[in-house]
């Protein structure tokens, strides 16, 4: 549970109906566990999603528009998507083999790759961005030999898409991992006895079986990969227009006091996690 | 499927990064890495950051026990909304988050708080992020908790006080201690969410994450690695916790 919980994704359990409580003098009590919590949340959750429509439309739509639309703003939607694109399906591909063999193989040292799965969740984005510069930078490991060849990552959309793979890799494995041990493996054993062969398994049986994780692991899989800042800030170089993702664009405008551009492109990001939200909320209620 | 691959794969990006951070931090041997580990800005950064993150765990290990009990035993309209609402500090990026922090919490406060560029503005930001790690581990396991016992214990005579700690707490506290280790784990190496609204002033205002970033920007990587690898020790050492909390809860029966 606790994994999932790293995942962010700990699917919301499913609500059993609430039983009918006789009333008693706990009822105060109950209000008022209520209202701290509402109140707490919304100090926390709401207010800030609000202050962000209301900062965008402050001078209207239009303004609103012209500010996303921004050679700039377009560049660093476009990286950001390019990166998204890249990483996604690699990450998706790893994760269901991870899981594969954290869950149907005997092999050895398991226990230490399911502790790798998860140090992305462990490790400050800015540490690895850090060691992103360390292996491929300048005088890092790999800097003579990349520079050699003419490939710069560092500074550079390969380094970005590195960084964002780091940070994202561990979500569509620790989805598919307990949906994999609760399906168990009685049908994939039937149909190899019927002379089915792996691939042929894999796609006609266990796939369909894991889909909802799988889904649930590409779902967060993107959205961190749309919103990750920390790592990428470190190695891009943020030059605007070339190496600036969505994120840093948002810092670079707040910073050369554009707010509205700041806020804009900020608004962006949180429809697309508020578009995330209602995606896992709408595959938690299809599973159950 | 092919375990070479996966193997590859996960050496390349997870290992062979840590590795060189690792390696860099001792290039000047254990005093090298004790002298930037120990020069006065770092420490009053680790400092801030342990401190900080210490406070906003004990936070929500009570408002996330709280909230998760409200999501589970209480019921009002829209309970569904706001429950999926918990998981937006993982969905919003945390530069958007630190945005929006700044505009409610700032000079410009429609609440008339502005804390912005103070100690508890990184708390603020470390609360938001780490929201639902705590609300997400206690829920399943109140879901799951018999409520027969409960009823055995009221009508015995226990207050709901004594019901409350003596039986509900105990079944809760895996899940409890799962949470803040996790939100722990995240807060140390925090970055995003802190870089607007914390201002980043050295001694006051600048977590181990920040501090990071500055000595790579001034090209100090030996005290940057340094310090990574003083977070990381940290935060491996909570997720050995967490898969010993799991692993004891496993034994339990279920």
């Amino acid at each position: 549970m606790a994994t999932d919980v790293a995942a962010g994704a700990a699917p919301a359990p499913k609500q059993p109906k609430i039983r009918k409580e006789k009333p008693d003098g706990s009822r105060l009590a109950r209000w008022a566990l209520r209202y701290t919590a509402l109140i707490y949340l919304g100090m926390l959750l709401l207010l800030p999603i609000a202050a962000i429509l209301q900062h965008t439309f402050e001078d209207g739509v239009g303004t609103m528009i012209n500010a996303i639309t921004t050679p700039d703003a377009v560049a660093a939607l476009r990286l950001t998507l390019l990166t998204v694109v890249i990483a996604v399906p690699l990450n998706t591909v790893f994760g269901i083999a991870c899981a594969h063999i954290m869950v149907r193989t005997n092999m050895r040292g398991k226990p230490i790759i399911n502790g790798l799965i998860d140090i992305p969740f462990a490790v400050s984005p800015i540490v690895v961005g850090l060691a992103l510069i360390l292996v491929y930078g300048t005088g890092g490991w790999f800097g003579a030999d990349l520079a050699a060849a003419g490939i710069q990552v560092i500074f550079s959309t390969p380094g970005i898409v590195m960084a964002v793979i780091f940070v994202s890799m561990p979500f569509v494995a620790r989805e598919v991992i307990p949906v994999l041990q609760e399906i168990g493996d009685d049908q994939e054993k039937a149909a190899e006895t019927l002379g089915a062969s792996g691939w042929y398994t894999f796609w006609r049986i266990t796939l369909p079986a894991i889909r909802w994780g799988v889904s649930y692991g590409v779902v967060l899989t993107t959205a961190r990969a749309l919103g990750e800042f920390g790592a990428v800030t470190v190695v891009s170089g943020r030059i605007s227009g070339e190496t600036e993702t969505l994120p840093l664009y948002v810092q670079k405008q707040f910073e050369t006091f554009n707010s509205v551009g700041a806020y804009s492109a900020s608004l962006v990001l949180a429809l697309l996690a508020l578009a995330t939200l209602l995606i896992l909320n709408l595959m938690r209620r299809k599973e159950s | 499927m092919n375990k070479g691959l996966v193997l590859t794969y996960l050496s390349l990006i997870v290992l062979l990064p840590l590795a060189a951070i690792a390696t860099k931090a001792f290039e000047n041997g254990p005093s090298g890495f004790w002298t930037a580990v120990s020069s006065p800005q770092a420490v009053a950064a680790l400092k801030l950051t342990v401190i900080a993150s210490l406070i906003v765990v004990v936070i929500n290990a009570v408002m996330g026990t709280l909230i998760a009990w409200v999501m589970v035993r209480d019921d009002f309209p829209g309970k569904s909304v706001v429950n999926s609402f918990i998981d937006l500090p993982f969905a919003l990026p945390t530069i958007v988050a630190s945005l929006t922090l700044l505009t409610i919490y700032g000079k410009d406060s429609p609440l008339g708080i502005n804390v912005a560029f103070t100690q508890t503005a990184v708390v603020i930001a470390l609360l938001f992020v780490t929201l639902p790690f705590v609300v997400r581990a206690v829920q399943p396991l109140l879901l799951s908790l018999d409520r027969d016992m409960e009823s055995a214990a009221e009508s015995l005579g226990a207050g709901r006080w004594r019901i409350f700690r003596q039986i509900i707490l105990p079944n809760l506290a895996p899940g409890i201690f799962t949470g803040i280790a996790l939100a722990f784990a995240r807060a140390l190496g925090e970055f995003g969410s802190l870089v607007l609204v914390s201002g980043n002033v050295p001694f006051k205002t600048e977590v181990a994450s920040v501090f990071i970033r500055g000595q790579i920007e001034s090209d100090n990587l030996v005290g940057a690695s340094a310090v990574s690898v003083v977070l990381l020790a940290v935060s491996l050492a909570l997720l050995a916790c967490v898969t010993l909390i799991q692993r004891k809860g496993l034994r339990h029966g279920n």
